[in-house]
């Protein structure tokens, strides 16, 4: 237990280095998340609109067709 | 039509590569989080807080690398018009500005311990809040018009003159000599810096590029289902029955 104590308190720079590491986990986490998201809603957005356009089903568009 | 092929080419390209540097992403990232903060030793002069390196010197590496990419893409867009070279560059700009952003807070970080202090003004770190401004500047100026290709192509004239920032960053250590050490890894000759902190720093290296890539794949997907969405918006409003509802020039 001491020495996971010790290791966590990063010689006593445990604020710092610590910060660092979950300011970066937050930031690019969230970057992820955010895109991912914006993505999914774009495809949702256009298959809605395509989907009141008569005339428009069979002609499967790229990036629209797959789903995930 | 070669424009409007090459969108759905890069949209089919793009979501089969994306599984595979997802993958990468994690493993390297992983693999780098597991030698910087198990196995590598603590520095003989900083202590623990050498392993903000890990963090500090990638995101660094990805901030002007996503600004070569974002300049690369304004270039290829102004000059050959290219609707896709359009979309990677505004689809870098968000993911360049949150690396320069996360390297001046650890920066920040690691400076106030070492270094006794949060900021300076010195060369690196003022060239690098330049960067930070630049990329702002970009996406304020791609929403700043009600026609997107004109902020479009504003956006990357801004881009395009901010390039020499980058250059400026890279040398800054070695023309001003300050506050900021000189460059420990890209050096001519061997790199200065034990094998045991090299692995994990590249490790995170090369993982925060592959983050990049495949942020910046799904942002580009994105822009342009955006870029489609608009355009069938506006046939709807204009009531074009025989347009081409698709977004196909657009796309």
């Amino acid at each position: 237990m001491d020495s996971l104590a010790s290791y966590f308190s990063m010689g006593g720079y445990a604020g710092y280095v610590w910060s660092a590491y979950a300011i970066t986990a937050v930031v690019m986490v969230a970057l992820a998340l955010l895109t991912w998201r914006g993505l999914k809603g774009r495809e949702q957005e256009l298959k809605e609109l395509q989907d009141i356009i008569p005339g428009r089903r069979g002609r499967s568009h790229d990036g629209v067709a797959e789903k995930g | 039509m070669h424009r409007f092929a090459n969108p759905a080419r890069f949209l089919r390209l793009a979501s089969v590569i994306q599984p595979w540097t997802a993958a990468v992403t994690l493993l390297l990232i992983g693999a780098g989080l597991y030698f910087g903060l198990l196995v590598s030793p603590a520095d003989y002069q900083q202590g623990e807080t050498v392993r903000i390196m890990y963090v500090h010197v990638p995101a660094a590496w990805v901030a002007m690398a996503a600004y070569s990419c974002m300049a690369g893409a304004s270039a290829v867009g102004l000059i050959w018009k290219h609707p896709l070279a359009d979309l990677i560059a505004k689809s870098a700009s968000p993911i360049g500005a949150s690396f320069t952003f996360l390297c001046l807070v650890t920066g920040s970080l690691w400076g106030k311990p070492m270094w006794g202090t949060w900021w300076a003004w010195d060369a690196r770190l003022t060239s690098m809040l330049i960067l930070f401004f630049l990329y702002l500047g970009h996406m304020a100026l791609l929403n700043a018009f009600d026609d997107p290709g004109r902020g479009m192509k504003a956006a990357a004239i801004l881009a395009l003159a901010g390039f020499v920032n980058v250059p400026v960053i890279k040398f800054s250590v070695d023309w001003w000599n300050t506050l900021h050490q000189p460059a420990s890894v890209t050096r001519l000759g061997m790199p200065k810096i034990d094998p045991s902190m090299l692995l994990p720093l590249l490790l995170m290296g090369v993982g925060f590029t592959m983050f990049f890539v495949t942020v910046l794949l799904l942002r580009v997907r994105l822009e342009v289902l955006a870029a489609k969405i608009r355009a069938i918006r506006l046939t709807q409003i204009h009531g074009m029955p025989g347009a081409d509802p698709s977004g196909e020039a657009l796309g």
